[in-house]
Protein backbone atom coordinates (compact mmCIF):
# COMPACT_ATOMS: atom_id res chain seq x y z
CA UNK A 1 0.00 0.00 0.00
CA UNK A 2 1.38 3.20 -0.70
CA UNK A 3 2.22 5.36 2.31
CA UNK A 4 0.43 8.83 2.33
CA UNK A 5 1.92 11.25 4.02
CA UNK A 6 0.61 12.32 6.93
CA UNK A 7 0.98 16.11 7.21
CA UNK A 8 0.01 16.78 10.76
CA UNK A 9 2.79 14.17 11.48
CA UNK A 10 6.17 15.72 13.36
CA UNK A 11 9.32 15.16 11.60
CA UNK A 12 10.74 15.43 14.89
CA UNK A 13 8.62 15.38 17.92
CA UNK A 14 10.51 16.87 21.43
CA UNK A 15 8.39 15.90 24.18
CA UNK A 16 9.83 16.89 28.08
CA UNK A 17 13.25 16.73 27.22
CA UNK A 18 15.64 17.71 30.08
CA UNK A 19 19.14 18.12 30.45
CA UNK A 20 21.46 19.11 32.80
CA UNK A 21 25.52 19.73 32.48
CA UNK A 22 26.13 18.54 35.99
CA UNK A 23 23.80 20.56 38.22
CA UNK A 24 22.86 23.09 35.66
CA UNK A 25 19.48 22.90 34.03
CA UNK A 26 20.29 23.65 30.62
CA UNK A 27 16.68 22.09 29.25
CA UNK A 28 13.85 22.83 30.94
CA UNK A 29 10.86 20.62 30.08
CA UNK A 30 11.29 21.14 26.11
CA UNK A 31 8.35 20.29 23.76
CA UNK A 32 9.08 20.65 20.33
CA UNK A 33 6.71 19.66 17.14
CA UNK A 34 7.99 19.92 13.50
CA UNK A 35 6.15 18.98 10.96
CA UNK A 36 7.59 17.99 7.57
CA UNK A 37 8.80 20.83 5.60
CA UNK A 38 8.56 23.43 8.37
CA UNK A 39 11.06 26.51 9.44
CA UNK A 40 11.51 27.21 12.78
CA UNK A 41 14.35 29.88 13.40
CA UNK A 42 15.43 29.55 17.30
CA UNK A 43 16.66 32.36 18.80
CA UNK A 44 17.44 33.62 22.53
CA UNK A 45 20.11 35.10 24.73
CA UNK A 46 23.52 33.08 24.61
CA UNK A 47 23.46 30.35 26.97
CA UNK A 48 19.83 30.26 26.30
CA UNK A 49 20.00 26.61 25.30
CA UNK A 50 18.96 27.27 21.69
CA UNK A 51 22.41 25.57 20.69
CA UNK A 52 21.99 22.67 23.25
CA UNK A 53 18.48 21.79 21.79
CA UNK A 54 19.75 21.33 18.70
CA UNK A 55 22.34 19.27 19.18
CA UNK A 56 20.45 16.87 21.28
CA UNK A 57 18.43 16.55 18.26
CA UNK A 58 21.02 14.10 16.36
CA UNK A 59 22.29 13.24 19.61
CA UNK A 60 25.59 15.36 19.90
CA UNK A 61 24.44 16.06 23.20
CA UNK A 62 22.83 13.08 25.42
CA UNK A 63 19.36 14.08 27.37
CA UNK A 64 18.39 12.70 30.67
CA UNK A 65 14.43 12.53 30.52
CA UNK A 66 11.85 12.88 27.70
CA UNK A 67 11.50 11.95 24.20
CA UNK A 68 12.75 13.14 21.06
CA UNK A 69 11.44 11.15 17.82
CA UNK A 70 12.71 11.73 14.35
CA UNK A 71 11.06 10.57 11.33
CA UNK A 72 9.54 7.47 13.26
CA UNK A 73 12.62 6.62 15.43
CA UNK A 74 12.94 7.18 19.14
CA UNK A 75 16.24 8.02 20.33
CA UNK A 76 17.36 5.90 22.70
CA UNK A 77 21.36 6.17 23.28
CA UNK A 78 21.82 2.95 21.19
CA UNK A 79 24.19 3.78 18.43
CA UNK A 80 21.28 2.28 16.35
CA UNK A 81 19.01 4.65 16.80
CA UNK A 82 21.46 7.62 16.79
CA UNK A 83 22.79 6.09 13.26
CA UNK A 84 19.39 6.39 12.26
CA UNK A 85 18.33 9.80 13.09
CA UNK A 86 22.31 11.59 11.85
CA UNK A 87 20.98 9.66 8.09
CA UNK A 88 18.07 11.69 8.04
CA UNK A 89 19.45 14.92 10.33
CA UNK A 90 22.23 17.12 8.47
CA UNK A 91 23.91 19.74 10.64
CA UNK A 92 25.87 23.14 10.19
CA UNK A 93 28.34 24.51 12.46
CA UNK A 94 29.22 28.00 13.22
CA UNK A 95 32.52 27.32 12.76
CA UNK A 96 31.80 25.42 9.28
CA UNK A 97 34.02 22.35 10.68
CA UNK A 98 35.07 21.44 7.27
CA UNK A 99 37.81 18.91 7.06
CA UNK A 100 40.51 20.35 6.64
CA UNK A 101 42.95 18.36 4.93
CA UNK A 102 40.67 17.06 2.15
CA UNK A 103 39.61 19.04 -0.80
CA UNK A 104 36.26 20.66 -1.46
CA UNK A 105 34.80 17.77 -3.16
CA UNK A 106 36.15 15.06 -0.90
CA UNK A 107 34.72 16.69 1.94
CA UNK A 108 31.26 16.12 0.22
CA UNK A 109 31.82 12.59 -0.79
CA UNK A 110 32.88 11.28 2.30
CA UNK A 111 29.97 10.22 3.95
CA UNK A 112 27.82 9.08 1.46
CA UNK A 113 30.74 6.81 0.90
CA UNK A 114 31.41 5.52 3.84
CA UNK A 115 27.62 6.15 5.46
CA UNK A 116 26.11 4.63 2.77
CA UNK A 117 28.37 2.86 0.93
CA UNK A 118 28.33 4.88 -1.99
CA UNK A 119 30.70 4.35 -4.77
CA UNK A 120 33.13 7.10 -5.19
CA UNK A 121 32.52 8.45 -8.41
CA UNK A 122 28.85 8.37 -7.92
CA UNK A 123 29.36 9.81 -4.55
CA UNK A 124 31.19 12.35 -6.42
CA UNK A 125 28.71 13.03 -8.57
CA UNK A 126 26.48 13.76 -5.92
CA UNK A 127 28.94 15.95 -4.08
CA UNK A 128 29.15 18.13 -7.36
CA UNK A 129 25.52 18.34 -7.45
CA UNK A 130 24.70 19.52 -4.63
CA UNK A 131 28.12 22.02 -5.08
CA UNK A 132 26.75 23.49 -7.22
CA UNK A 133 23.23 23.65 -6.01
CA UNK A 134 25.11 25.84 -3.50
CA UNK A 135 27.08 27.76 -6.61
CA UNK A 136 30.58 26.58 -5.13
CA UNK A 137 30.83 23.80 -7.91
CA UNK A 138 33.98 25.80 -9.22
CA UNK A 139 35.99 25.80 -5.87
CA UNK A 140 35.91 21.46 -5.81
CA UNK A 141 39.02 20.64 -6.02
CA UNK A 142 40.73 23.57 -3.43
CA UNK A 143 41.08 23.16 0.22
CA UNK A 144 38.98 25.16 2.94
CA UNK A 145 41.48 27.17 3.83
CA UNK A 146 41.32 28.58 0.60
CA UNK A 147 38.08 29.64 0.81
CA UNK A 148 36.89 32.94 2.04
CA UNK A 149 34.39 31.81 5.45
CA UNK A 150 31.01 31.90 3.38
CA UNK A 151 32.74 29.58 0.85
CA UNK A 152 33.26 27.74 3.63
CA UNK A 153 30.12 27.56 5.03
CA UNK A 154 28.21 27.37 1.54
CA UNK A 155 30.18 24.38 1.21
CA UNK A 156 29.55 22.81 4.90
CA UNK A 157 25.79 22.93 3.70
CA UNK A 158 26.30 21.33 0.99
CA UNK A 159 28.34 18.58 2.66
CA UNK A 160 25.15 18.04 5.01
CA UNK A 161 22.70 18.19 1.53
CA UNK A 162 25.04 14.96 -0.11
CA UNK A 163 23.90 12.65 2.56
CA UNK A 164 20.38 14.27 1.74
CA UNK A 165 18.54 14.69 4.98
CA UNK A 166 15.31 14.96 5.78
CA UNK A 167 15.83 17.62 7.64
CA UNK A 168 18.83 20.45 8.55
CA UNK A 169 19.90 21.76 11.77
CA UNK A 170 21.42 25.22 11.93
CA UNK A 171 23.86 26.04 14.45
CA UNK A 172 24.70 29.90 14.34
CA UNK A 173 25.53 29.30 10.83
CA UNK A 174 26.31 33.09 10.14
CA UNK A 175 27.71 34.27 13.64
CA UNK A 176 31.35 33.07 12.69
CA UNK A 177 31.33 35.32 9.11
CA UNK A 178 32.68 38.61 8.17
CA UNK A 179 29.45 41.07 8.06
CA UNK A 180 29.76 41.14 3.50
CA UNK A 181 29.65 37.06 3.60
CA UNK A 182 26.13 36.86 5.78
CA UNK A 183 24.14 37.25 2.25
CA UNK A 184 25.63 34.57 0.87
CA UNK A 185 24.96 31.81 3.49
CA UNK A 186 21.69 33.32 4.11
CA UNK A 187 20.64 33.47 0.12
CA UNK A 188 21.61 29.93 0.19
CA UNK A 189 19.59 28.86 3.00
CA UNK A 190 16.48 30.83 1.69
CA UNK A 191 17.06 28.59 -1.35
CA UNK A 192 16.85 25.69 0.55
CA UNK A 193 13.51 26.76 2.50
CA UNK A 194 12.13 27.39 -0.83
CA UNK A 195 12.22 23.97 -2.13
CA UNK A 196 11.07 22.86 0.92
CA UNK A 197 13.94 21.47 3.23
CA UNK A 198 12.55 21.02 7.26
CA UNK A 199 14.75 23.04 8.66
CA UNK A 200 15.72 24.48 12.35
CA UNK A 201 17.87 27.56 12.69
CA UNK A 202 19.51 28.56 15.59
CA UNK A 203 20.06 32.64 14.51
CA UNK A 204 19.58 35.97 15.30
CA UNK A 205 18.81 37.01 11.52
CA UNK A 206 15.63 38.59 12.04
CA UNK A 207 15.42 39.23 9.03
CA UNK A 208 16.01 35.33 7.71
CA UNK A 209 13.40 34.93 10.07
CA UNK A 210 10.70 37.46 8.57
CA UNK A 211 11.44 35.84 5.02
CA UNK A 212 11.47 31.99 5.87
CA UNK A 213 10.36 30.86 9.33
CA UNK A 214 6.95 29.47 9.75
CA UNK A 215 7.46 29.66 13.57
CA UNK A 216 10.08 31.64 15.78
CA UNK A 217 10.75 30.10 18.89
CA UNK A 218 12.30 32.38 21.71
CA UNK A 219 14.46 30.67 24.85
CA UNK A 220 15.58 31.77 27.41
CA UNK A 221 17.33 30.14 30.58
CA UNK A 222 16.72 26.02 28.96
CA UNK A 223 13.39 27.38 28.43
CA UNK A 224 10.90 28.01 25.46
CA UNK A 225 9.28 31.17 26.42
CA UNK A 226 7.51 32.09 23.60
CA UNK A 227 6.48 30.87 19.94
CA UNK A 228 4.64 32.29 17.01
CA UNK A 229 4.96 33.08 13.31
CA UNK A 230 7.26 35.83 12.16
CA UNK A 231 4.55 38.25 12.06
CA UNK A 232 2.76 38.01 15.48
CA UNK A 233 6.28 37.75 17.21
CA UNK A 234 8.31 40.38 16.10
CA UNK A 235 5.07 43.12 16.11
CA UNK A 236 3.70 41.35 19.63
CA UNK A 237 5.81 39.80 21.74
CA UNK A 238 3.84 38.27 24.74
CA UNK A 239 6.57 38.65 27.18
CA UNK A 240 8.77 40.91 28.54
CA UNK A 241 11.69 38.60 28.63
CA UNK A 242 11.19 38.65 24.58
CA UNK A 243 10.62 41.85 24.27
CA UNK A 244 13.53 42.81 25.92
CA UNK A 245 15.08 40.62 24.01
CA UNK A 246 14.26 42.09 20.27
CA UNK A 247 14.53 45.14 21.76
CA UNK A 248 18.12 44.41 22.18
CA UNK A 249 18.91 42.78 18.88
CA UNK A 250 16.92 44.75 16.66
CA UNK A 251 19.05 48.22 17.73
CA UNK A 252 21.82 46.24 16.44
CA UNK A 253 20.87 45.38 13.26
CA UNK B 1 99.45 -2.16 14.70
CA UNK B 2 97.38 1.09 16.44
CA UNK B 3 96.80 2.75 13.42
CA UNK B 4 92.81 3.38 12.29
CA UNK B 5 92.89 1.68 8.72
CA UNK B 6 90.06 0.69 6.87
CA UNK B 7 89.26 -2.13 7.89
CA UNK B 8 88.48 -0.27 11.19
CA UNK B 9 86.69 2.38 9.41
CA UNK B 10 84.54 -1.11 8.21
CA UNK B 11 84.37 -2.40 11.13
CA UNK B 12 82.39 0.98 12.64
CA UNK B 13 80.25 0.67 9.09
CA UNK B 14 79.33 -2.49 10.03
CA UNK B 15 78.41 -1.05 13.46
CA UNK B 16 76.25 1.94 12.19
CA UNK B 17 74.77 -0.97 10.50
CA UNK B 18 73.28 -2.62 13.35
CA UNK B 19 72.13 1.04 14.58
CA UNK B 20 70.18 2.19 11.81
CA UNK B 21 68.43 -1.39 11.97
CA UNK B 22 67.77 -1.54 15.52
CA UNK B 23 66.23 1.80 14.86
CA UNK B 24 63.87 0.80 12.45
CA UNK B 25 62.93 -1.89 14.45
CA UNK B 26 62.36 0.33 17.31
CA UNK B 27 60.34 2.62 15.26
CA UNK B 28 58.27 0.40 13.34
CA UNK B 29 57.13 -1.60 15.91
CA UNK B 30 56.92 1.62 18.33
CA UNK B 31 54.66 3.07 15.71
CA UNK B 32 52.28 0.16 15.47
CA UNK B 33 52.09 -0.55 19.17
CA UNK B 34 51.80 3.17 19.55
CA UNK B 35 49.22 3.44 17.64
CA UNK B 36 47.46 0.98 19.44
CA UNK B 37 48.31 2.92 22.65
CA UNK B 38 47.39 5.74 21.68
CA UNK B 39 43.61 4.85 20.35
CA UNK B 40 43.84 3.16 23.59
CA UNK B 41 43.87 6.34 25.40
CA UNK B 42 41.78 8.43 23.88
CA UNK B 43 39.29 5.81 23.94
CA UNK B 44 35.91 5.77 25.45
CA UNK B 45 36.81 2.97 27.68
CA UNK B 46 37.89 4.02 30.80
CA UNK B 47 39.74 0.71 32.23
CA UNK B 48 41.85 1.34 28.65
CA UNK B 49 42.46 4.28 29.33
CA UNK B 50 43.77 3.47 32.69
CA UNK B 51 46.02 0.50 31.58
CA UNK B 52 47.51 2.34 28.83
CA UNK B 53 48.58 5.31 30.88
CA UNK B 54 50.34 3.10 33.80
CA UNK B 55 51.73 0.88 30.72
CA UNK B 56 53.15 5.01 29.43
CA UNK B 57 54.44 5.86 32.53
CA UNK B 58 56.38 2.65 33.35
CA UNK B 59 58.50 2.86 30.28
CA UNK B 60 58.53 6.71 30.31
CA UNK B 61 59.82 6.34 34.60
CA UNK B 62 62.56 3.83 33.57
CA UNK B 63 65.87 3.72 31.39
CA UNK B 64 66.09 1.81 28.43
CA UNK B 65 68.82 0.17 29.57
CA UNK B 66 67.03 -1.32 32.53
CA UNK B 67 64.15 -2.15 29.96
CA UNK B 68 66.24 -3.96 27.74
CA UNK B 69 68.23 -5.72 30.42
CA UNK B 70 65.06 -7.10 32.26
CA UNK B 71 63.80 -8.40 29.01
CA UNK B 72 66.51 -10.02 27.93
CA UNK B 73 67.47 -11.54 31.38
CA UNK B 74 63.93 -11.60 32.44
CA UNK B 75 62.66 -14.01 30.14
CA UNK B 76 66.10 -15.81 30.34
CA UNK B 77 65.32 -16.24 34.02
CA UNK B 78 61.74 -17.73 33.81
CA UNK B 79 63.52 -20.62 31.69
CA UNK B 80 62.51 -19.00 28.25
CA UNK B 81 65.69 -19.07 25.70
CA UNK B 82 65.46 -15.75 23.98
CA UNK B 83 67.64 -14.52 20.97
CA UNK B 84 69.34 -11.16 21.57
CA UNK B 85 67.53 -10.20 18.42
CA UNK B 86 63.98 -11.25 20.20
CA UNK B 87 64.78 -9.51 23.15
CA UNK B 88 65.48 -6.16 21.95
CA UNK B 89 62.65 -6.31 19.07
CA UNK B 90 60.46 -6.79 21.80
CA UNK B 91 62.12 -4.09 24.10
CA UNK B 92 62.67 -1.36 21.75
CA UNK B 93 58.89 -1.71 20.58
CA UNK B 94 58.07 -1.59 24.08
CA UNK B 95 59.79 1.69 24.87
CA UNK B 96 59.27 3.13 21.61
CA UNK B 97 55.36 2.55 21.65
CA UNK B 98 55.03 4.01 25.19
CA UNK B 99 56.50 7.03 23.86
CA UNK B 100 54.62 7.81 20.37
CA UNK B 101 51.69 6.39 22.02
CA UNK B 102 52.12 9.34 24.78
CA UNK B 103 52.98 11.69 21.44
CA UNK B 104 50.48 10.92 19.57
CA UNK B 105 47.80 10.76 22.21
CA UNK B 106 48.58 14.51 22.81
CA UNK B 107 47.82 15.20 19.16
CA UNK B 108 44.29 13.13 18.79
CA UNK B 109 43.41 15.09 21.44
CA UNK B 110 44.65 18.58 19.79
CA UNK B 111 42.39 18.16 16.99
CA UNK B 112 39.55 20.24 17.71
CA UNK B 113 36.78 18.87 18.98
CA UNK B 114 34.23 20.46 16.37
CA UNK B 115 35.83 17.87 13.81
CA UNK B 116 34.57 14.96 15.11
CA UNK B 117 31.31 16.30 16.29
CA UNK B 118 31.16 17.47 12.41
CA UNK B 119 31.62 13.49 11.62
CA UNK B 120 29.72 12.42 14.40
CA UNK B 121 26.55 14.54 12.62
CA UNK B 122 27.34 12.85 9.03
CA UNK B 123 27.14 9.57 10.87
CA UNK B 124 30.75 8.58 10.30
CA UNK B 125 31.40 5.96 12.62
CA UNK B 126 34.84 5.36 14.85
CA UNK B 127 37.08 3.42 12.41
CA UNK B 128 36.23 5.74 9.27
CA UNK B 129 36.34 9.13 12.20
CA UNK B 130 39.65 8.14 13.19
CA UNK B 131 41.01 6.89 10.03
CA UNK B 132 39.87 9.39 7.14
CA UNK B 133 39.43 12.31 9.91
CA UNK B 134 41.28 12.47 13.47
CA UNK B 135 44.34 10.48 12.31
CA UNK B 136 45.47 12.68 9.21
CA UNK B 137 45.13 15.57 10.80
CA UNK B 138 46.80 14.59 14.62
CA UNK B 139 49.57 12.56 12.71
CA UNK B 140 50.59 15.51 10.41
CA UNK B 141 50.62 17.67 14.34
CA UNK B 142 53.31 15.13 15.93
CA UNK B 143 55.18 14.80 13.15
CA UNK B 144 58.27 17.22 14.92
CA UNK B 145 57.50 15.43 18.18
CA UNK B 146 57.58 12.34 16.46
CA UNK B 147 60.86 13.06 14.41
CA UNK B 148 62.22 14.16 17.49
CA UNK B 149 61.76 10.79 19.19
CA UNK B 150 63.33 9.39 16.19
CA UNK B 151 66.58 11.04 17.12
CA UNK B 152 66.42 9.91 21.18
CA UNK B 153 65.37 6.24 19.36
CA UNK B 154 68.92 6.39 17.29
CA UNK B 155 71.24 7.34 19.68
CA UNK B 156 69.26 5.20 22.30
CA UNK B 157 69.71 1.73 20.32
CA UNK B 158 74.08 2.38 21.64
CA UNK B 159 72.36 0.50 24.56
CA UNK B 160 71.34 -2.41 22.74
CA UNK B 161 75.23 -3.42 22.90
CA UNK B 162 74.11 -5.03 26.80
CA UNK B 163 72.98 -7.56 25.38
CA UNK B 164 75.59 -8.30 22.90
CA UNK B 165 74.98 -6.26 20.11
CA UNK B 166 78.10 -4.83 18.57
CA UNK B 167 76.48 -1.35 17.43
CA UNK B 168 77.99 1.76 16.77
CA UNK B 169 79.04 2.47 19.61
CA UNK B 170 79.90 -0.56 20.64
CA UNK B 171 81.77 -0.84 17.60
CA UNK B 172 83.80 2.51 18.57
CA UNK B 173 84.46 1.11 22.20
CA UNK B 174 86.34 -2.37 20.78
CA UNK B 175 88.48 -0.19 18.36
CA UNK B 176 89.48 2.18 20.43
CA UNK B 177 90.42 -0.78 22.71
CA UNK B 178 92.78 -2.04 20.06
CA UNK B 179 93.99 1.16 18.47
CA UNK B 180 94.40 2.97 21.60
CA UNK B 181 92.72 6.20 20.39
CA UNK B 182 89.86 6.73 22.00
CA UNK B 183 89.60 10.29 21.42
CA UNK B 184 89.80 9.86 17.54
CA UNK B 185 87.77 6.76 17.42
CA UNK B 186 84.74 8.57 19.91
CA UNK B 187 85.46 11.67 17.65
CA UNK B 188 84.31 9.05 14.67
CA UNK B 189 81.83 7.31 16.19
CA UNK B 190 79.88 10.79 16.66
CA UNK B 191 80.45 12.74 14.07
CA UNK B 192 78.33 9.71 12.29
CA UNK B 193 75.50 9.80 15.29
CA UNK B 194 75.44 13.52 14.29
CA UNK B 195 75.45 12.87 10.46
CA UNK B 196 72.69 10.93 11.36
CA UNK B 197 70.66 12.48 13.38
CA UNK B 198 71.24 16.48 12.98
CA UNK B 199 69.37 16.63 9.34
CA UNK B 200 66.54 14.65 11.06
CA UNK B 201 66.16 17.35 13.84
CA UNK B 202 66.47 20.06 11.15
CA UNK B 203 63.70 18.48 9.35
CA UNK B 204 61.88 18.29 12.65
CA UNK B 205 62.32 22.16 13.17
CA UNK B 206 61.32 23.05 9.72
CA UNK B 207 57.79 20.70 10.24
CA UNK B 208 57.47 22.64 13.40
CA UNK B 209 57.93 25.97 11.76
CA UNK B 210 55.59 25.41 8.75
CA UNK B 211 52.61 24.04 11.12
CA UNK B 212 52.78 27.44 12.95
CA UNK B 213 53.28 29.11 9.91
CA UNK B 214 49.76 27.37 9.32
CA UNK B 215 47.90 27.73 12.67
CA UNK B 216 48.98 31.17 11.96
CA UNK B 217 47.35 31.67 8.91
Amino acid sequence: MPQTPNIDTPLIAMEGVEKWYGTFHALKSINLMVRKGEKIVLCGPSGSGKSTLIRCINHLEPFEEGRIVVDGTALDDSSRTIDAVRREVGMVFQSFNLFPHMTVLENCALAPMRVRGTKKAEAESIARKYLERVRIQDQADKYPAQLSGGQQQRVAIARALCMEPKAMLFDEPTSALDPEMVKEVLDTMIGLARDGMTMICVTHEMGFARQVADRVIFMASGEIIEEGEPEVFFRNPAHARTRAFLGEILAHH
Amino acid sequence: MNIIGPNEILFLLQGLKWTILLSAIGFVGGGVFGLLVALARTSNWKSLRRTTAGYISVFQGTPLLMQLFVVYYGITLIGMEVDAWVAVTIALTLHASAYLGEIWRGAIQAVPKGQSEAANALGLHYVSRTKDIILPQALRLSLPATVGFLVQLIKGTSLAAIVGFIELARAGQIVSNQTYKPLLVFGIVGAVYFVICWPLSLYGARLENRLAAAAAR
